[in-house]
C-alpha cells in the first residue's frame, strides 16, 4: 500500500446535518474517504444524494444556519479542519484547498475583472505586490488555455463564454497550487463539445501540480475517463466505494448498478436501439423521513425484509471495494 | 455613447420645458394674485389702481404671452423681479442656495452613511434580534414625518438644555458649521436613511444567495471582504436609484424642515413666495430645483455604468 505522507486528505465519520422546519436532515451521514496526491476520486450520485454538502463541509463553506457540521473529521495533509477557528480555515480556503462550483455563469463576481478575481485569491494567501500577483493572474490564465491572457484578464465575466467562464475558475481555485481541488459537476452547465475540453484541461493541470482531486458528478461516463477510485452516494450515505475498473466491472450495490443501466448504450449498427431507457423506478427519499433500514430498500428490486428493517454495515469484498447491501453478492447475478 | 448623451440630454430639455408649462399654468389656477392680496390687506379697493397696477406687472396680459415672456427672458438669464421686494429675483435665490445645497448634501450624506453599514449588517445578520431591531427602527424612520421629528427635536432640546438650536448665519468654523446643519439635516435625512437601509438590506439579501459570494468564501476572503467588497458593489445599484429619488423628494422635506428651524433657504423661501403669489419668484426657483433634480437623475443613470461593467450605454 501506500505511505501514509501521500494521503492529501482524509475524510472519516464526516456527518453534516440541516435544521429545517419540517425536521432535521442528515444531508451527510457517516462518510469516509481518503484522496492521495496526485489521485482523482470521483463521488457519484443523484440529485439530491449528499454530494455537494460533502464538498462544501470540507470547505466548512454549509451555510450555518440551517447547516451544521457535527461530527467526524477532515485532515487536509495533516491538519483536522474542522478543529480550526475561522481565521485558520480562510488561510486554508483557495489557498491548500480550493473549489470549483457548476455554474460557471453564475459563479464569477459579475462587476470585478477576471484578473482582479485571481489577483485577490493570489493575494489572500501570497504576500504579493498588485503587479507581480497580476502577473500570476495572466499566467494562470495561459496555464488554462485562454488565448490572449493579458486582454482577457482585463474583462468582466460577462465578456467570457461559459468555457471560457470556466477556465478562470480553474485558473482562480489553481492560483494557489492547492493540494486538493474539488470540482463539483465542472461541466455539468457546459456544452458537450466544452465538457470534454474542461475535464481535459482539469486532469492535464492536476497530472502537472500533483493536486488531489475530488470530482463530484451524476455522470458514470465522466467518472469512466477520469477516477482512479469512485465513491457512490445515496440519501447522504457511502453506499459503494471502489476502484474505478473493479465498480465497472462488477458493482455490489443495486443502486449502483442502476446508474450503470440507465447510461443509454450507442446501439451498434444494425441492431434497433433501444425503446426505452432503463431508469431506477421511483425518487431519492426525503432526508427527514428516512427508513430505518435501506434508504434504497423501496426502490430496490432485490430488496427483501431484512433491508427494511436493518441498515446494511459497508462490507469489505476485497481490494478495497466496499458496499452496504445485505445482497450484494446476488448483485451480479441479476444484472 | 455620445448619440445617447445628446438623445438624454433633448429629453432633459423636453421635461424641463413641461415643468415650465406646468409650474406656470398651476400658479395662475391659484386663486388670486399679488395684487389682490395687497388690496385685500389695505381693506380699500379702487379698481383703477388695481388695474393700473396689474397693467405694471404684466399680469394683464393674455396668459400665453406672458408665459413667453417669463419663459423668453428665462432663457436669456433674465429672471425678473420680485414682486414682493422688488429686489432682482436671482439676487433673492442665490444667496438663499448654498444654505439648502449644505442641508441636503448633509442629509444625503447622514441617510448614505448610516443607512447603507446598517443595511449591510441587517442583511448580514438576518433573523437576529439585531436585525429586528434595525428593522424597528427603520420603520420608524418612514413613520415618522419630518416636520413632527423636528419639533420633537426642538421640543426635547427645551426640556433638556433650556434652549434651542438657532440657526447661524455665519459659522465661524467646520465644526460650528456641521452644528448649524446637522440636527436638521438629521432630522429630515432619518426617512432617507430609513429607506435607505430598507433598499440595502433587501438588494443584499439577494446578492447575498449568489453563487459567486460563495466562490469569493471559497477563495478564504474574509467576510468583511465578502460583504462590503464582493456583495455591496453588486447591491448598490437599486441604492444609488433610490438616494437619487430621494435627493428630489428631499426638497419638500426641507420646506418644513427649514421653516421648523427657521433657516433661511430656499425651501422656506418658495414657501412665503407661493403664499404672496410672487410668480417670478416661484417659477423661476422651481425651474431651478427642476433642473437640480433631472440632473441628479441623469447622474444616478449615469453611475449604473461606473458600477455595474455589464451596463454600457448604446442606441
Amino acid at each position: 500500500m501506500t505511505e501514509k505522507s501521500d494521503i492529501v486528505l482524509d475524510v472519516k465519520n464526516l456527518k453534516t446535518v440541516f435544521f429545517t422546519n419540517s425536521g432535521l436532515f442528515k444531508a451527510v451521514d457517516d462518510v469516509s474517504f481518503t484522496v492521495k496526491r496526485g489521485e482523482t476520486l470521483a463521488i457519484v450520485g443523484e440529485s439530491g444524494c449528499g454530494k455537494s454538502v460533502t464538498a462544501l463541509s470540507l470547505l466548512r463553506l454549509v451555510p450555518d444556519p440551517p447547516g451544521r457540521i457535527v461530527g467526524g473529521s477532515v485532515t487536509l495533509e495533516g491538519t483536522d479542519l474542522l478543529t480550526l477557528d475561522e481565521a485558520a480555515m480562510r488561510a486554508i480556503r483557495g489557498n491548500r484547498i480550493s473549489m470549483i462550483f457548476q455554474e460557471p455563469m453564475t459563479s464569477l463576481n459579475p462587476v470585478m475583472r477576471i484578473g482582479d478575481q485571481i489577483v485577490e485569491a493570489v493575494r489572500l494567501h501570497r504576500n504579493l505586490s498588485a503587479k507581480e500577483a497580476h502577473d500570476i493572474a495572466v499566467e494562470m490564465l495561459r496555464l488554462v488555455r485562454i488565448p490572449e491572457p493579458a486582454r482577457r484578464a482585463g474583462e468582466y465575466p460577462h465578456q467570457l463564454s461559459g468555457g471560457m467562464r470556466q477556465r478562470a475558475m480553474i485558473a482562480m481555485a489553481l492560483a494557489c497550487r492547492p493540494a486538493l481541488l474539488i470540482a463539483d459537476e465542472p461541466t455539468t452547465a457546459l456544452d458537450v463539445t466544452i465538457q470534454a475540453q474542461i475535464l481535459a484541461l482539469i486532469l492535464d493541470l492536476q497530472k502537472e501540480l500533483g493536486t488531489g482531486l475530488v470530482l463530484i458528478t451524476h455522470d458514470l461516463g465522466v467518472v469512466a475517463q477520469t477516477a482512479q477510485r469512485v465513491i457512490v452516494m445515496y440519501a447522504g450515505k457511502k453506499v459503494e466505494e471502489a476502484s474505478v475498473e473493479a465498480l465497472f466491472a462488477a458493482p455490489k450495490h443495486p443502486y449502483t448498478r442502476g446508474l450503470m443501466a440507465s447510461i443509454p448504450a450507442v446501439p451498434a449498427s444494425g441492431v434497433p436501439a433501444q425503446a426505452r431507457l432503463n431508469e431506477i423506478p421511483g425518487t431519492v427519499p426525503s432526508l427527514v423521513r428516512l427508513p430505518t433500514g435501506c434508504a434504497f430498500a423501496p426502490r430496490c428490486k432485490l430488496a427483501i425484509k431484512r433491508c427494511q428493517e436493518e441498515y446494511p454495515p459497508l462490507a469489505d469484498w476485497g481490494g478495497g471495494h466496499l458496499a452496504a447491501c445485505w445482497r450484494a453478492a446476488e448483485v451480479a447475478e441479476v444484472a | 455613447m455620445f448619440a445617447y448623451l445628446v438623445r438624454r440630454l433633448f429629453l432633459m430639455l423636453v421635461t424641463l420645458f413641461g415643468i415650465s408649462i406646468v409650474i406656470f399654468f398651476l400658479l395662475r389656477i391659484v386663486p388670486g394674485n399679488i395684487v389682490d392680496i395687497l388690496f385685500a390687506a389695505a381693506g380699500y379697493v379702487d379698481p383703477a389702481d388695481k388695474v393700473n397696477l396689474e397693467k405694471e406687472l404684466g399680469i394683464d396680459q393674455p396668459l400665453v404671452v406672458q408665459y413667453l415672456h417669463w419663459i423668453g427672458g428665462f432663457l436669456r438669464g433674465d429672471f425678473g423681479y420680485s414682486y414682493v421686494s422688488e429686489k432682482p429675483a436671482l439676487q433673492e435665490i442665490l444667496p438663499r442656495i448654498p444654505i439648502t445645497a449644505r442641508l441636503a448634501g448633509l442629509a444625503l450624506l447622514f441617510s448614505a452613511s448610516i443607512g447603507i453599514p446598517l443595511g449591510v449588517i441587517s442583511a448580514v445578520k438576518q433573523g437576529t434580534k439585531l436585525d429586528y431591531a434595525l428593522r424597528v427602527f427603520s420603520l420608524s424612520g418612514l413613520s415618522l414625518p419630518s416636520f413632527w421629528l423636528g419639533l420633537l427635536i426642538l421640543t426635547a432640546s427645551v426640556a433638556m438644555f433650556g434652549q434651542m438650536p438657532i440657526f447661524n448665519p455665519n459659522p465661524q468654523t467646520w465644526l460650528e458649521a456641521f452644528a448649524t446643519y446637522a440636527v436638521p439635516a438629521a432630522a429630515v435625512g432619518f426617512r432617507s436613511a430609513a429607506l435607505t437601509m430598507r433598499i440595502t438590506r433587501s438588494s443584499m439579501l439577494e446578492v447575498l444567495r449568489q453563487d459567486y459570494i460563495r466562490t469569493a468564501r471559497a477563495k478564504g476572503a474574509s467576510d468583511a471582504a465578502v460583504n462590503y467588497h464582493h456583495a455591496l458593489k453588486n447591491a448598490i445599484l437599486p441604492v444609488i436609484t433610490v438616494i437619487g429619488i430621494e435627493a428630489a423628494f428631499l426638497i419638500g422635506g426641507l420646506i418644513v424642515t427649514e421653516t421648523v428651524f427657521n433657516i433661511p433657504g430656499v425651501a422656506r423661501f418658495l414657501v412665503e413666495a407661493i403664499r404672496w403669489r410672487d410668480y417670478p419668484i416661484v417659477q423661476n426657483l422651481v425651474m431651478f430645483i427642476a433642473i437640480v433634480v433631472v440632473f441628479a437623475n441623469f447622474t444616478v443613470d449615469m453611475l449604473y455604468a461606473v458600477f455595474d461593467p455589464r451596463i454600457r450605454f448604446t442606441d
